[in-house]
């Protein structure tokens, strides 16, 4: 199990979510969703297919509206202010989706430029490589660097799409089921990969799961989502010690079948 | 149960909602596309993928139906003995109508459907939510300069295809009736006006943005996975030909109009 991170600043609340809302037509998806993440922590949020974890980060991104409640991210209330605005808050997010999202039209050079040439002004050509190079090495996949999105497999994707982020330098990462689809060993080394951008790149987290391997791993704090509302709060070993809960006992038992 | 009507009634507000859609989408457009950032480089690089690289395929056909229009016009004209009238009644229906509306039909073929098949894949695989958490607004990037080039490039398509419609004209007339060319495009120029040659440059560019808008409409609002993309692709194709023929009906109107006033 993860050692709890020193880093962590429990003072300093990157976001901050109080009574959040959201349906789709008829069918409510969260119900008054309270949630907090703390400067340099872990936060894992475990739920089922369904119960509305992608909706989640997505209304934290901005790619969809909350239908009621607060969502403060980096100080700025994001349901509330202007589009430029929430455009220098999503800087500073790193968003990894579930299946990677890479351009596929571009090599992974380009996928990387093309947010750093956008938004960073006046890079000599030598710093443009300079960076790619360096986030691509930092995620272990340097030698792909002119290979194209559909030369790579599930595990290097992730790679990439998550070194994609990285290079905006961004102060949060919003992780979507990072491990889902891969397997085993690479779940265990992206897992790794997500520990060591927290700890170089001091990033704050949240990591959407079904997975409770990686949520062992990589979770400073467990937050679990049923029912469209987080039930609970606390370590691994918080929550599924000594549950009473049947619903979180089912999620336990049927991911380590022994 | 639903009765019947209820039934209807849905549909209809459906269709509506739907337009209601389409409506916002194309003032979207001409919102988006005088706001910064401008994609000028994705502009040219579209209007390469779109434009130029239609070449081969509106070079082959622009050229086989001016033979083929050409054959089969002459027994009506040969009935008078009128044959030497040939150049004049080809260069009239290549220019008013065979070139924008084969243009435009090749194209809603070609690029239509390659429009809506790309976005829609990239909307499906979140490469467009990707962008949108990269600040780097999609719509413009990949909508407008997508619009922006069919528009400039349909009009431009349209031209050239007249011009080979009429090679293929002149060489099935040079060889039936030895036309020379020189009198060929004397007879072709004399035939047609000003008003045949820019309402129709001006039908491709209308043209033109049916193709780019529904294309990157269907791929925009494209769901339900790898089908979904099929469907937008499919559909592209579709509705693009269906308002073309719509339009051409309708400036037909407005040019013969504009002609006996
Ligand atoms: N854009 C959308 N339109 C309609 N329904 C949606 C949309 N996005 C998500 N949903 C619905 O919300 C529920 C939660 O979805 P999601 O957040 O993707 O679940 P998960 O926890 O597996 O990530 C699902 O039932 C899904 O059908
Ligand atoms: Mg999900």
């Amino acid at each position: 199990m993860k050692e709890i991170f020193s880093k962590i600043n429990h003072q300093h609340q990157v976001i901050s979510i109080r009574g959040l809302k959201k349906s789709f037509d008829d069918f409510d998806v969260l119900k008054g969703v309270d949630m907090e993440l703390r400067q340099g922590e872990n936060l894992v949020v475990l739920g089922r297919s369904g119960t509305g974890k992608s909706v989640l980060i997505k209304i934290i991104a901005g790619l969809l509206k909350a239908d009621e409640g607060t969502v403060n991210v980096l100080g700025q209330e994001i349901t509330k202010i202007s589009e430029r605005k929430l455009d220098s808050i999503r800087l500073k997010l790193g968003f990894s989706f579930q299946n990677s999202a890479l351009y596929d039209s571009m090599s992974v050079r380009e996928n990387l430029e093309f947010p750093l040439k956008r938004h960073v002004k006046n890079l000599s050509r030598k710093e443009i490589n300079s960076n790619v190079e360096m986030i691509l090495e930092a995620v272990g996949l340097l030698q792909a660097i002119d290979q194209m999105p559909a030369e790579l497999s599930g595990g290097q994707r992730k790679r990439i799409g998550i070194a994609r982020t990285l290079i905006l330098k961004p102060e949060i990462m919003l992780y979507d089921e990072p491990t889902a689809g891969l397997d085993p060993i690479t779940c265990i080394e992206i897992n790794k990969l997500i520990n060591e951008v927290q700890a170089r790149f001091h990033t704050s987290s949240i990591i959407i799961t079904h997975d409770l391997t990686c949520a062992k791993t990589t979770g400073d704090r467990i937050m679990m989502l049923l029912d469209g509302q987080f039930r609970y709060n606390g370590t691994f070993a918080d929550i599924f010690a000594h549950t009473e809960d049947e619903r979180v006992k089912l999620f336990y038992d049927y991911n380590f079948v022994e | 149960m639903k009765s019947g009507s209820v039934v209807i009634s849905k549909r209809i507000d459906k269709f509506f909602l739907k337009l209601n859609d389409i409506y916002l989408f194309v003032l979207r457009f001409f919102k988006e596309a005088f706001l910064p950032p401008y994609e000028f480089r994705e502009v040219v690089n579209q209007c390469y993928e779109l434009g130029v690289r239609s070449l081969p395929l509106i070079s082959v056909t622009g050229f086989i139906i001016g033979i083929v229009f050409t054959n089969q016009s002459r027994p009506s004209l040969a009935e008078f003995g009128a044959t030497s009238w040939l150049p004049a009644l080809m260069a009239v229906a290549i220019i008013r109508a065979l070139a924008p509306l084969v243009t435009a039909l090749i194209a809603s073929g070609r690029v239509a459907s390659k429009i809506g098949a790309e976005i829609g894949s990239m909307k499906v695989s979140e490469q467009i939510d990707a962008m949108e958490v990269s600040a780097i607004k999609p719509f413009r990037f990949l909508v407008v300069t997508r619009v922006l080039a069919t528009t400039l490039m349909i009009p431009a398509l349209t031209i050239y295809t007249a011009f080979v419609s009429l090679l293929g004209s002149f060489i099935n007339i040079n060889q039936r009736e030895e036309t020379s060319i020189i009198t060929f495009f004397e007879q072709v120029f004399e035939a047609i006006t000003y008003l045949d040659v820019f309402s129709s440059i001006i039908k491709a560019f209308f043209f033109g943005f049916t193709i780019g808008i529904v294309g990157c409409y269907k791929g925009y609002t494209s769901s339900n996975g790898t089908q979904g993309v099929g469907k937008a692709a499919n559909t592209s194709v579709v509705i693009a030909m269906f308002l073309i023929f719509v339009e051409e009906l309708l400036a037909m109107q407005i040019i013969n109009a504009i002609r006996f006033q």
